[in-house]
Formats: C-alpha cells, sequence, structure tokens
C-alpha cells in the first residue's frame, strides 16, 4: 500500500491531510511542495502579516510535530516534476520516485509576470510566497515611492498596507475601476473613493508602458497616458493563471484549469484535484468555473478526502471569499456573473452595506462592506436557495437570519 | 511562556503554550486542537473561532471591535455574555493562565 499523494501544500493540500486523518484514513500521505516552508497560509501575506511585523510561525497551519503525529512524510523544497499514470508515480525534482494509490494535485495558480525588459524583470517584487513577503519587506524600510500594478484584490491590500506604513503608493490600473471582475461598480466606486482618500494614487486605465531603472537603483515609469512615475519598489498583482503543466503532461484533461467533476476528481479516477488549478462545474453556475479562494481550496480538499474516506460527498458549497483594504472588511458570496439588479441596504456614506445581486427575482451573490454578520447570513440564504424580495432585502429592520426561518 | 487551557465541549482540558503575540486561535490550531477552526485565517471574517472566555480575564482583553460583535451574532452555538472570536486575542503575559471553553460547533 503506497497510499495518497499530495502534489502542492497550500490551503487545498493542507486540508486534504487534516480531512483524511480526521475522517479515519489510516494510509500513507505524502506531501511535496516546492516550497521550503512547512505549508502555511496565504491571505495575511498582502494584509496583516507586513504591517505587524509578525513571525512567519504564525502562519504555518501546524507546527512540525503535527506532521509526524500524524504519520505525514513531508518532501518540502522540491518539485513534483512529472506524474507516470500507468506506474502510478511521481518524480521530484531530487530525481526521487513515489508511488501512489491515490494522487491528489494541489499546486495552485502561477503569477501572471510583468511584461519589462529582463534587467528589470528580476526586481519586479511579486506576492505570492512567504519568500516574496520577505523580500519585500527586507527592501520596504528603505523605500519611500511604491507603484504597484494591477487593481484586484491582492494589488489593493498590499497598496492599502503600504499605504498605513506610511508609503508614498501609486496605484496603475489597467480597467475602468477597481476590482472589476469581482464586484459591482457600486463597490468599485466606494473603494476607489476609499483607496484616494487614504492617499494612495490611482490611476485607471493605464499601465506600464516602458520603464527603466536609474543608477540609483530606482525606477522611471512612463504610463501608456503619458505620465512619467519614478518609485523605489516596484510590485506587481495582475493575477495568476492555473498551474496546469504537470496534468497536462500527464495527459489529464484540462481547460483553464485541471478538469475535474463534482467528487474533484481528474479524467484519471485515481487523480484528484483542488484549488486555485481547478476548473469545474460549479451548480449554481452556468459554465465551468474556476475560484481563487480559501473557502474553495478547502472546500473542495473536503470532498476529496470524504471521497478517498470511502463517504457520499459532492462539491457544492456556496462560494465566499475577503478582502481587508484599510478599515474595510469586503465579504462576496455567491457567485455574481449575470447580475441584473443590486439592493442596497445601508448607506455608502455609513461605510457599513450590504449589495444583494439578483438575476431576475433570485437572489445569487451577496456583497458586503463591514457587514459581517450579513455575510454569514447572506452564505445561508445563498445555500438554502432563499431569495428575499427586493424590499426584505432592502430593509434594516429586518434580520436576515430571520428571513431563513420562514 | 504563557499558557492557555482550552477546555472542550465535552470538558476536556487542554494546556497549551501559546507565545506572546500569537492569537489564541492561531494557537489552538496550529496544534491541531479540534474545537476552533479558523477558517478566515484570523481576518475577523468567519466566525468559526468562537470561544467563551473565563469571566475572570474577560476585563483583561483588548476591545471588541463592531466587527467582531457583529460576527459574534451569527456563530453557529449560542452567544453568551462571555462570547469572544478567540482570533481577536492576543497572549500577553497578562493573560498567562486564561481558560477558554470552546463551543458545541463552530
Ligand atoms: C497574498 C494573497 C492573499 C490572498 N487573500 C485571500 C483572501 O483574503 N481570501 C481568500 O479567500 N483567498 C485569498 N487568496 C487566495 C488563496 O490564498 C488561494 O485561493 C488558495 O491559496 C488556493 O489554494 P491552493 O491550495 O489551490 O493553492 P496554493 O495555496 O497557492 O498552494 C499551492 C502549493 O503548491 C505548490 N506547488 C505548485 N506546483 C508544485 C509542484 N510541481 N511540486 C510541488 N509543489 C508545487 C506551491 O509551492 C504551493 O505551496 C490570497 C492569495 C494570496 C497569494
Ligand atoms: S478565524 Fe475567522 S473570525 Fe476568527
Amino acid at each position: 500500500m503506497t497510499g495518497v499523494v499530495i502534489i502542492g501544500g497550500g490551503h487545498a493540500g493542507f486540508q486534504c491531510i487534516d480531512s483524511l486523518r480526521k475522517g479515519g484514513y489510516t494510509g500513507p500521505i505524502t506531501l511535496i511542495d516546492a516550497d521550503p516552508h512547512l505549508p502555511y497560509q496565504r491571505p495575511p501575506l498582502s494584509k496583516g502579516y507586513l504591517l505587524e511585523g509578525a513571525a512567519p510561525d504564525t502562519l504555518l497551519f501546524r507546527t512540525a510535530t503535527y506532521y509526524s503525529e500524524q504519520s505525514v512524510e513531508l518532501h518540502l523544497g522540491v518539485a513534483a516534476t512529472a506524474i507516470d499514470r500507468d506506474n502510478r508515480s511521481v518524480t521530484l525534482s531530487n530525481g526521487v520516485r513515489l508511488s501512489y494509490d491515490q494522487l491528489v494535485l494541489a499546486p495552485g495558480a502561477s503569477i501572471r509576470p510583468l511584461k519589462v525588459p529582463d534587467e528589470i524583470a528580476g526586481q519586479v517584487h511579486y506576492i505570492k510566497t512567504l519568500g516574496d513577503i520577505d523580500r519585500i519587506s527586507a527592501q520596504l524600510s528603505n523605500a519611500q515611492d511604491l507603484v504597484v500594478v494591477g487593481g484586484g484584490f491582492i494589488g489593493l491590500e498590499f497598496a492599502a498596507t503600504a499605504c498605513k506604513l506610511g508609503k508614498k503608493v501609486s496605484v496603475l490600473v489597467r480597467g475602468t475601476g477597481l476590482m472589476n471582475q469581482n464586484v459591482t461598480p457600486e463597490l468599485s466606486q466606494f473603494m476607489l473613493e476609499q483607496h484616494r482618500a487614504h492617499g494612495a494614487d490611482i490611476q485607471l486605465n493605464t499601465s506600464i508602458e516602458t520603464v527603466s531603472r536609474l543608477d540609483d537603483g530606482s525606477f522611471e515609469i512612463l504610463t501608456t497616458d503619458g505620465r512619467t512615475l519614478s518609485c523605489d519598489m516596484l510590485v506587481a498583482g495582475i493575477g495568476v493563471t492555473p498551474d496546469t503543466r504537470l496534468a497536462e503532461a500527464a495527459g489529464l484533461e484540462c481547460d483553464d484549469g485541471i478538469i475535474v467533476d463534482a467528487q474533484c476528481r481528474t479524467s484519471d479516477p485515481v487523480i484528484y484535484a483542488a484549488g486555485d488549478a481547478v476548473s469545474f462545474a460549479h451548480p449554481l453556475a452556468d459554465r465551468p468555473i474556476r475560484i481563487e479562494s480559501v473557502q474553495n481550496a478547502v472546500d473542495q480538499a473536503k470532498v476529496i478526502a470524504a471521497t478517498i474516506c470511502g463517504e457520499q460527498a459532492e462539491y457544492d458549497s456556496v462560494p465566499w471569499f475577503w478582502s481587508d483594504q484599510y478599515e474595510f472588511k469586503l465579504q462576496m458570496a455567491g457567485l455574481h456573473a449575470g447580475y441584473d439588479r443590486v439592493v442596497q441596504r445601508g448607506a455608502t456614506e455609513s461605510g457599513k452595506f450590504t449589495l444583494f445581486l439578483y438575476r431576475g427575482d433570485k437572489l445569487i451573490a451577496v456583497h458586503t462592506v463591514n457587514k459581517p454578520a450579513d455575510h454569514m447570513a447572506a452564505r445561508k440564504l445563498l445555500a438554502a436557495g432563499v431569495s428575499p424580495s427586493f424590499a426584505e432585502a432592502a430593509d434594516e429592520s429586518l434580520k436576515l437570519n430571520g428571513l431563513l426561518k420562514r | 511562556m504563557p499558557k492557555v487551557v482550552y477546555v472542550d465541549f465535552q470538558g476536556n482540558r487542554n494546556e497549551l503554550e501559546v507565545a506572546n503575540g500569537m492569537t489564541l486561535m492561531q494557537g489552538a490550531v496550529m496544534n491541531g486542537l479540534d474545537g476552533i477552526e479558523g477558517e478566515c485565517s484570523g481576518s475577523c471574517a468567519c466566525a468559526t473561532c468562537h470561544c467563551y472566555v473565563d469571566e475572570a480575564y474577560l476585563d483583561k482583553l483588548p476591545e471588541m471591535s463592531e466587527n467582531e460583535d457583529e460576527l459574534l451574532d451569527g456563530t453557529a452555538s449560542e452567544r453568551l455574555g462571555t462570547s469572544r472570536l478567540s482570533c481577536q486575542i492576543r497572549m500577553t503575559d497578562d493573560l498567562d493562565g486564561i481558560v477558554v471553553q470552546l463551543p458545541e460547533e463552530q
């Protein structure tokens, strides 16, 4: 018996280990991760971690003891380089071969690199790993002017953190607004105002035209709309692409992600996949989707573990996500693609409000700003398929939990 | 290192050393203790780190933020006067020996 081999010890890979053991799986578990650290959590990297100057240990899912107690064999700092499906084995970058009964692919996604000249490419910072953030933190104290490229969650969270640390931050956003893919125009506009109010210089509809490095180590950037900016640090958060390389090379079906079914099984029945890397048909979506969130990675991993433990499980959780920017906690529940109506509860000016997104009269997503209780209740409403009327949604005197019970 | 006593729903006591600066949620989760989940990595966004704090220590805790207060209204187990989110409590020498009860459900 060679047990379960897991490639990738991020949110999905770690959860798979924990749920397998909690589910009673007693066979061998082997984890491979190219990152040298014990498995750790990513969300704080762009949020509190830098701000609080926290120790790396605070990010770990578990201490080292856990893995020995649970008899999990760790291969850290080595990458899986090939999967041999016929012989059910994985080859590692250090030449080791590991056999598996079941293989779990949880490689996440790779950062999309900024297109800049080669001599500058090595100087651009990204925010994905502990190593990345350590490099940022080492330079940050000597930097005053920062340029952040990208108006998605991670770029904005980092911009907010840097502003709080007293840096002068410019953000170059290619699209017409912030977080355009993920939030409504109302919320995007609200956050734009907050970023500007906190001193971030946000420039929309622009990107880098050329960038050069000056003798003093600083960068000079010419933007596509003709502005010149100089900065000491250049940080990019322009998205990620699913890491499908191993899966594709092994002949597993992929299409913007490793394709999996409701049990998170790939086109090979003994190979599962979870997290940022997978594409799947969600019951709440009308076409295959890929979700980059902790919830998705964790819940898919739980389904895999349950399936390996012989239980009936299916991935159909309501997706949810959060982001912290300054004093604002944004929480998104559901899938909002195709919404045609937004009903708001609470005044925008109060900095605490909830947006109900409908398609027809069906509630499909709820976005909240500093309304965590509404977010929790909304997840329950969405899971139960309950759609409050537009009037009920807007009425602050009605508790959302109450709407669930009728 | 200061200690935290986590008492699970069945009444089992687990005494763990939790370094200053770590949150009570991290102390429990990193040591693989059941009963606290910490789904949102301590962002005060999920309420799966609910605990009941021994009354003797309530006054020594940092004040509750509005977000924490609201989230506690939606916890899976009943909110009591001693309810807090353990990710919002950072360990200090002052809190050495703190006893927290874990709820039935998170
Ligand atoms: C800075 C930051 C902030 C975030 N904030 C939030 C947030 O607030 N809320 C939220 O819901 N989500 C957030 N996310 C997204 C969330 O972290 C991801 O969706 C989640 O980590 C996905 O889990 P995963 O297991 O699929 O991939 P990951 O957690 O990325 O883990 C993949 C692992 O696989 C390893 N790996 C890849 N290929 C190989 C190989 N060939 N061999 C060995 N190892 C390999 C990598 O080293 C990595 O450790 C954030 C992400 C980042 C980077
Ligand atoms: S860990 Fe999510 S609220 Fe405490």
